[in-house]
């Protein structure tokens, strides 16, 4: 990691931070319209304790949807990669599910488990991401070009075999594509049950309480928490998509 | 006699379409001795491909017989090589790990030093050396089909089954890989089976041509090639490869459905 890599990043950030902090005391907002940078230092240390607790509830049941939602794509991308019948069968109902706002859905589930808040928030974010990666999976499954498999059942491999060897690693670029929009809609889909959910907890608790109290720099210092974690978590998946599939990216230049 | 390593017995085949039975094989006769050579040429879409699948027991005939060192084929050998021309290697593989990738699935009992040796060995036989740990994005087409021809061979298959491997590549090219697929018949000798649009490559290396008709193919042709072995490109120049030109090009137009004087004109 050379200091270039490290230091236009970060001097866009300030740059970013400088103009917003302007924008709100050019327009002389005051704290209960619109919070200013130079705000949240404030809240954080205020807040400080929560935002570890909250914080943490929101990784984890983001990361435990996005586990199922991986495990359950994967297998219904297999199903569907693989079974022509099945693609036709499944890929209308697919999509049909997918076309519905998943904030729609939010309202039903927080009724239908009411209390139950871990399940509710996985099941959510479990339900909102699973679609890219199924549907990545399938197409790199069936797009495998017809040689690739004789070389290898010409050897008397077995369809495991075949598997394991060429179809797995040939979809992982597509796959780790589908993950890292996989990761963005996972925290969609945990702070809006999160936000909904009464008496919910998670950094969308946290969210709403600002929003109650009219508190704005807790609820700008929550989206920028909100933030820092999605963009943790995307460059988790980013380097396990250089470990298990770096090959797949050509040389710059 | 001898029996031949391969013996296609008057196959026929039909792929079933939505608009009935479509035959793609009708009548192909096919033998070759061991250590024999075969090119098969023949109109575009004759079933040739469908030949290669058959001889690798990927797909059975709906009549005939396919047999390979006097067992007849029921299903996928591991005694069969293939090389495509599409190369097929495996991005994510270092070439040499490509080229060792068939022994990892047929049981050689070899050590993982002596796959590794054998697949070296092979790579410096068809000149890559010192490319063994670069990725196949980082080799030339040329480059590429050279190690899915080491692939191809790293298991000491019976037969070698190659599918138009010259196909894509440019005029240069392939005449630099008809020296080394020489090179490596005379070091690792093989039976083998190739199809070709070629018809100067089917002199060049095969010592025998088979004409097939247009779809359904069946034997329609066979030239036996003069002094099989090693040659060089010279020979491609005398009248004598002319004059087995001029004919596998009459049969070829035969083959076609059109007249040669039409063809011709």
């Amino acid at each position: 990691m050379n200091v270039r890599s490290f230091a236009i990043p970060l001097i866009a950030t300030v740059i970013f931070l400088l103009f917003w902090e302007l924008l709100v005391w050019a327009n002389g907002w005051p704290n209960y319209l619109m919070a200013s940078p130079s705000d949240l230092p404030a809240a954080y240390e205020r807040y400080w304790n929560l935002f570890l607790v909250m914080g943490w509830q929101t990784l984890w049941r983001t990361v435990v949807g996005l586990l199922l939602a991986v495990l359950f794509g994967l297998l219904l991308g297999m199903v569907m990669g693989f079974s022509r019948t099945m693609r036709d069968a499944l890929y209308p109902l697919l999509v049909g599910f997918n076309a519905i706002p998943k904030a729609t859905v939010v309202p039903i589930v927080a009724l239908l488990f009411v209390g139950a808040h871990d399940f509710n928030t996985i099941l959510i974010a479990f339900m909102i991401s699973f679609f890219p990666i199924a549907v990545s999976v399938s197409i790199g499954l069936s797009t495998l070009e017809p040689e690739y498999r004789d070389i290898l059942r010409s050897l008397g491999a077995s369809k495991m075999t075949i598997f394991w060897k060429i179809a797995l690693p040939k979809t992982l670029p597509e796959f780790f594509g589908a993950l890292k929009v996989a990761v963005t809609l996972a925290f969609i889909g945990t702070n809006l049950m999160e936000i909904v959910s009464p008496h919910g907890r998670g950094l969308g608790a946290l969210f709403d309480s600002g929003k109650t109290n009219a508190d704005y720099p807790l609820m700008f210092a929550v989206l920028i928490a909100l933030a820092f974690l999605g963009i943790l978590l995307y460059y988790i998946v980013v380097a396990l998509e250089k470990i298990f599939a770096g090959w797949a990216e050509r040389p710059a230049g | 006699m001898d029996q031949p390593l391969i013996d296609i017995k008057d196959v026929r085949h039909a792929y079933k379409t939505d608009k009935g039975p479509l035959p793609v094989l009708d009548g192909l006769t096919l033998s070759v001795p061991e250590g024999g050579f075969v090119a098969v040429v023949g109109p575009s879409g004759c079933g040739k491909s469908t030949l290669t699948r058959l001889i690798a027991g990927l797909m059975i005939p709906d009549e005939g017989e396919v047999w390979l060192h006097g067992k007849r084929v029921k299903g996928p050998r591991s005694t069969v090589g293939m090389a495509f021309q599409n190369p097929v290697l495996l991005e994510w593989r270092s070439i040499l790990r490509n080229v060792m990738l068939p022994l990892e699935i047929v049981a050689t009992g070899m050590s993982k030093k002596d796959q590794e040796d054998r697949a070296r060995y092979l790579l410096s036989l068809v000149g890559l050396s010192g490319f063994e740990d670069k990725r196949p994005s980082e080799l030339s087409g040329g480059m590429r089909q050279r190690a899915s021809l080491c692939r191809s061979i790293v298991h000491k298959p019976e037969v070698l089954i190659l599918d138009e491997p010259f196909g894509a590549l440019d005029a240069f090219t392939r005449e630099d890989l008809w020296q080394t697929m020489h090179k490596v018949k005379e070091k690792e000798p093989f039976t083998g089976v190739l199809i070709t649009h070629d018809l100067r490559e089917s002199i060049y290396l095969a010592d025998q041509v088979v004409v097939l008709s247009g779809r359904p193919a069946r034997t329609q042709h066979v030239l036996d090639v003069p002094d099989p072995g090693p040659r060089d490109i010279e020979t491609l120049y005398t009248p004598q490869a002319a004059e087995m030109l001029a004919t596998l090009r009459h049969q070829i137009q035969i083959a076609q459905g059109r007249a040669p004087e039409e063809a011709t004109a």
